[in-house]
Order: structure tokens, then sequence, then C-alpha cells
């Protein structure tokens, strides 16, 4: 009824190719924007940002990089927590060198770096594919934490092998370190989050973003129609990479304040992104949010339900989540391989019909 | 000769003998891999669900006890028996073989001509099911594996004092060599001689190798699909029982068996997924490159190179050669 394209005409070519073509879509985007930005930071306390919405959007940016790589260019990497830490050391040595930067130049400056690091393992891929290539990059996730934990550069030679972010501002208010308010956290990371989702999403519609999903469909076929799969896949670990890293250097300076790798960004890490991926959907933004919501509430919810409740233990409830988590995944690979994303792509070409579907 | 020549000699043979250990968990891979395709990242899991069953079957604890109490308030822990080592290991291969069933039957059944990344990652779905399931059953506590086939006869721990003395009175200089890692190679070795035995001479290992070869010729000579799959993934799982009671021989029962599984996914890169000997020798040159580098080099380096060389060393030696040792060429068509 509300939701169609009909009515709503294009007079040029910039309307005809934007983002959300469905004036309902539109303006749907404009008020979950308006939400995030101008209602939520006045109503958040401190529980709900540290539990649900500060983890939700730091995962959204790396389950949105992981997503480039494996959703759209196919090439799957359990390396994410590796990837988050060198993100996470990388803003914690700026931090620490150039105090007088602004610390947002400091994140992006992360990013950087971590794209660097993730094109250098990214370069196997040229030769070693599928679950070779997975199993490869558990060498970047093994190696990149052994090294940060065993070089004491890195941890500026501090003696618990710890990393703690000092306080940093963003036009006077503190974003990082101890005395940061919960508005404030959720504010930077959504910023962050929105320009990286915004980023992602022009950039899978773009040549770049059709080169990725060429190379995933068949990566011969692709080289034989004039891909470059060296281009494609370095780009695709690049840019990847990028997404993660400022996801990691956020997990470390604005959630976490301190961190101890081999805990923080372990190989569960890794699985953890890629899960919200597969439940999300495999190449799709909207899922990388999806996948990332459900996976950061699920815990949250069956301690409410769990310990709090029914007053089990819990380390019954954390058992109980991880046979959760792998039948949604087992359950998502049989029944919906596209993740949630799919079914809202459903869900909204049946809205299109609905009242009347014939 | 000087001392570092045969400290070097030692940690060789060390590292051979942990080889076998990681090649133990890599021949579950390649079985399952061969006859269906499948890479099977939840072997390492497997392997520490056999080895809790087996230690809970052992000891006479009741399955989800932790659960029921929580439940329904209860304090039940033991039935209050202890099970020979036989007896378990029997009840643990019949849990196997129903767990073999119930993932072909609820699982991959479903997924029969997917892609091969998306039965990857269904198997790494499958390891955290299987984690929190071993987990409920048997509560995540750290457990002590004793195989005894009567009371004094157990499987031996620590030094092996004979070789000890033979390399002493050799070379002025004893050689430290675990007794179980001994007992570890021998099983080895015993296991893959069945296991060449099984698909050389048997109606079903036969069947097993027809699978491995061409899924479609396989059953239009009438093998059934079906049942080979279920017959492979217990026969995994018998292996991974293997290695999980070595391993939890060796370092207790407990969840970081599952992470040096893992370890076996290098192992088979370097020596091909397709390959029972490739599996053996790739866990051999991975358990000896990694010891020796951690003693020429680690140590320099600030130590627990164990953690990543391995990786490192299958990622680069791929680089040269995607297929691995032993490997079939892979051939790629549009």
């Amino acid at each position: 009824m509300f939701y169609r394209e009909a009515g709503d005409f294009k007079t040029s070519y910039v309307a005809d190719n934007q983002t959300f073509p469905i004036a309902f879509d539109r303006w749907r985007y404009y008020a979950v924007l308006a939400v995030a930005f101008l209602v939520v930071p006045f109503l958040v306390n401190d529980y709900w940002v540290n539990a649900i919405l500060v983890p939700f959007l730091i995962y959204s940016i790396a389950a949105i990089g992981l997503n480039i790589l494996t959703g759209y260019c196919g090439q799957v990497s359990l390396g994410t927590g590796g990837f988050m830490a060198v993100g996470a050391y990388a803003c914690y040595k700026l931090m620490t060198a150039f105090p007088d930067v602004n610390i947002i130049i400091h994140i992006i400056l992360s990013g950087g770096i971590t794209a660097m690091v993730g094109t250098l393992f990214g370069l196997p891929s040229l030769r070693i594919k599928g679950f070779y290539l997975a199993v490869a990059t558990l060498a970047a996730q093994f190696f990149l934490v052994w090294m940060f934990n065993k070089v004491s550069w890195f941890y500026n030679y501090s003696a618990s092998g710890q990393i703690s972010a000092p306080e940093r501002t963003v036009m006077g208010v503190a974003v990082t370190g101890p005395n940061v308010e919960p508005w404030a956290m959720y504010m930077i990371c959504l910023v962050f989050c929105f320009a990286c989702a915004v980023i992602a999403r022009n950039l899978t519609r773009g040549t770049l973003g059709r080169t990725w999903m060429a190379i995933r469909d068949m990566d011969i076929a692709a080289e034989i129609i004039g891909v470059n799969p060296l281009k494609a896949k370095l780009t695709a670990f690049a840019i990847s990479s990028f997404f993660v890293g400022i996801s990691g250097a956020l997990f470390f300076a604005v959630y976490l304040g301190a961190i101890e790798v081999g805990e923080v960004f372990g190989i569960q890490k890794s699985f953890i992104v890629l899960f919200m991926i597969i439940i999300g959907g495999l190449g799709s933004i909207f899922g990388s949010f999806a996948g990332a919501a459900l996976l950061v509430v699920l815990p949250v919810f069956l301690k409410l339900l769990g310990v709090d409740l029914l007053g089990w233990p819990t380390d019954i409830v954390a058992h109980f989540q991880l046979v959760i988590v792998g039948l949604l995944i087992i359950l998502f690979l049989i029944l919906e391989p596209h993740g949630m994303a799919q079914l809202w792509r459903v869900a909204k070409e049946k809205l299109r019909l609905w009242p009347f579907p014939h | 000769m000087p001392d570092t020549f045969f400290f070097a000699l030692e940690v060789t043979l060390n590292g051979l003998m942990a080889g076998v250990m990681y090649a133990l968990v890599a021949l579950g891979f390649v079985l399952i891999f061969k006859a269906s395709g499948i890479f099977n990242f939840a072997q390492g899991v497997m392997a520490l669900f056999a080895a809790m069953t087996f230690v809970g079957m052992q000891n006479g604890q009741i399955p989800f006890a932790h659960l029921i109490n929580a439940v329904f308030g209860t304090n039940l822990h033991y039935f209050g028996w202890t099970l020979h080592s036989l007896a378990a290991i029997t009840l643990t291969v019949g849990v196997m073989i129903l767990l073999a069933w119930a993932v072909q039957r609820f699982i991959f059944r479903y997924l029969v001509g997917q892609e091969p990344i998306i039965l990857f990652m269904a198997t790494i779905g499958l390891a955290y099911l299987l984690e929190g399931v071993a987990d409920l059953m048997w509560g995540a506590d750290i457990k002590k594996l004793d195989f005894c086939l009567t009371d004094g006869t157990c499987l031996p721990q620590g030094i092996n004092l004979a070789i000890d003395e033979a390399t002493f009175n050799l070379f002025g200089y004893g050689f430290f060599i675990d007794n179980l890692d001994i007992t570890a190679t021998i099983v080895a070795i015993i296991l893959v001689a069945i296991l060449v035995a099984f698909s050389q001479y048997t109606k079903q290992g036969r069947a097993m190798r027809a699978v491995a070869d061409d899924h479609q010729a396989a059953l239009s000579v009438g093998v059934s699909l079906n049942f080979i799959w279920i017959l492979v993934w217990s026969v995994a799982g018998f292996v991974a029982l293997v290695a999980g009671i070595m391993w939890g021989a060796k370092l207790g029962v407990q969840f970081s068996l599952s992470l040096i599984a893992l370890k076996a996914l290098p192992v088979l890169m370097l020596g091909g997924f397709t390959s029972i000997p490739g599996a053996i020798v790739g866990g051999l040159i991975i358990g000896m490159g990694e010891k020796l580098f951690e003693f020429f080099i680690g140590s320099a380096i600030g130590g627990a190179t164990e953690n990543w060389f391995a990786y490192v060393l299958a990622l680069i030696f791929l680089v040269f050669r995607p297929q691995g040792l032993f490997g079939e060429k892979i051939i790629e068509r549009v």
C-alpha cells in the first residue's frame, strides 16, 4: 500500500541511482538515523551503552569489514581477531606517541595500518583458495596475537603486558579513558559506524564491488572477462582490514579501555564475527548489522533469562549459548544460506504487494 | 660430540613424537574429506567430545547432571560405579556412531551439493554445538584421563628410563623421551594399519574408497552414499576417540584440546587433504619443525613460537605448492 515505487517519479540519473529508490525505505532510513543520532544519546545509561549499544556498533563495523572480504569477495578469513588486534595496538601506539593529535585521526590511521597488514596477509590469497585460505588466515590470527604478546615495544614495555587507553577528547568531550560519559562513547562509535556503513554500501554498489562479486561467483570466469584478480582480492583485503582495524581501535580505546591481547582478540573473536555475517547474511550490509545485533543481544538475553530469571549457574548458561549459536549457524546454512538479510528482503517483497497480493 | 647436537637430536625426536599426535587428529580430517568433500573443522572438538565421554563413562558420571540439578534442584553427580576402560571405550564408540548418524541425518543430508565453503562453515557451527553439548553433558572442568587395562597396566607416563640409560651409555647424554609419546606412536602405527587393511580388504572399505573416488559412479553401482557417509563419520569418530585419549592422557581433558587439534589443519595443508600418508608426513614435519624452530630461534625472539609456527610454515609452503605435498593436483574449470 505505502511501500511501492508507483507514483515516485525519478527525473535524474542521480535520483534513479540512489541507495534507497523507494520513498518509504528512504524515510525509514532517515528516521532510524534521526533516532540514533538525536534521541538515543539522551536516553542511554551506562548499562545499555556498555552491554548492548557500543558492542553492537563496534561489531557491526567489524562485520561489515569481514562481509566485504567473505560475503562480497568470497575469501573466507579466520584472522579477524588478529586484525582487530592490529587496529587496537596501532591506535595505542599512535595515541601514546602523538598525544596532541586528535583521536579520530588516530583511529582512522590505525585502520590504514591494519589495511597494510591485511594486504600483506592477503597476498597468499592469489594462490590459495577456499578453506586452504581460511586456514592460512589462521596464521595471521596466531602470529599477530603472539607478536603483540611478546614484543614489548607494542605495549610500551609495561610490566603487565596490558595496554590501556589514556584520556583523549573530541571537541572538549572525553571519549577515551576512565572518565568517559556513556553518551560520548556511544556517539563516537555511532559516527564511525555510520561512516563505515555508508562507505561500504557505496563501494559495494560501484565498480569495485562488482569486481569483488565477480571474483566471488567464479574467479576464473571473472579473470577471463577481464577482472584483475590481483587488484580485486587485494583491495578486498585492504578495505576489509581497514574497517576491521577501525573496529579493533574502537574496541580497545573506547569500549574496553584496557586490554590483554590474548584474551580479547583471540580466535573466538574471529569466529564470532564470522558467525555474525553467516547469520546476518553474506554479502549484505544490512545483514552485518542484523547479525551483530543478534549475537550481541543473545548472550545478554540468555543471561537475563537463565541466570536472573531461572537462577541457573552462569557456566550452564554459557554452554547453552554455545549450543544455540552452533544451532543457529547450522539452521541458517540449511534453511536460509543468505541469512537474516534474505528474510528481510522477502518481507519487503511481500510488503510491496500487501494487502492485495494478486 | 657437542651437547647442542644431542639437545637438537632430542628435540627432533620429541618433535617427531608430537607430530604423531597431530597426525592422529589429521587422520580423521582426511577420512571425512576424502569420502564426502567436507572439510570437517569439528574434528578437534570431536576428539574433545570423545575424550570427555570416555572419562565420563569411566567414572560413571551422569550425563547432563549439572543441567538436571539446575532445573530440578536435585544433587546428582555420579551413578556410583566405575567402568573398565575397555567397556568405556565400547560405549564411547557407540556414542560416536550415534553422533555420526545424527550429523548425517540432521545436518549434512540437507547440505548435499552445497559449495564446499558452506559445508566448511557448517562444520564450524557443528564444532560450537558439539562443544556446548559436551560441556553440558560432562561439565567443563579439567578432567584427568587414566586408561588402564588392569589395575597395574595403565597408559605409561613420564620419562622412558630404558632409552635414557641406553643413550647415556652410548653418548654420555640421556635422552628424555616421554613413554606416552612412544605409546602414541605405536598406537598410531596400529591405527593406520587397521585403516589401510579396512579400506583395502573389506567390502565397506572398498565402497568407501569408491565413494571417495567418484560419488556418482559409486551411486550407480549400488553403493549407498548415506550409509558410507555415516560409516566414514563413525570411523572418524573412532579416530577422534583415539586422538582424544592420547591427548587427554597427556594434557588432561579440557577445552584447549580442541585448540591443539586446530594444528591438524596446517598439518593437512602441508600433507594434502586427500592423502593419509600425507597426514602422517605432514604431522611429522610440523611437529619436528616447530620444536626445532623453538629450540634454535624461538628462545631468541620471545618463546612460545609453537602457537603460530605451524600455520606460518603451512602458509609459506602453500604459496609455492597449493595442493600440499601429496595432494592431487588442483585442476580448475569454468
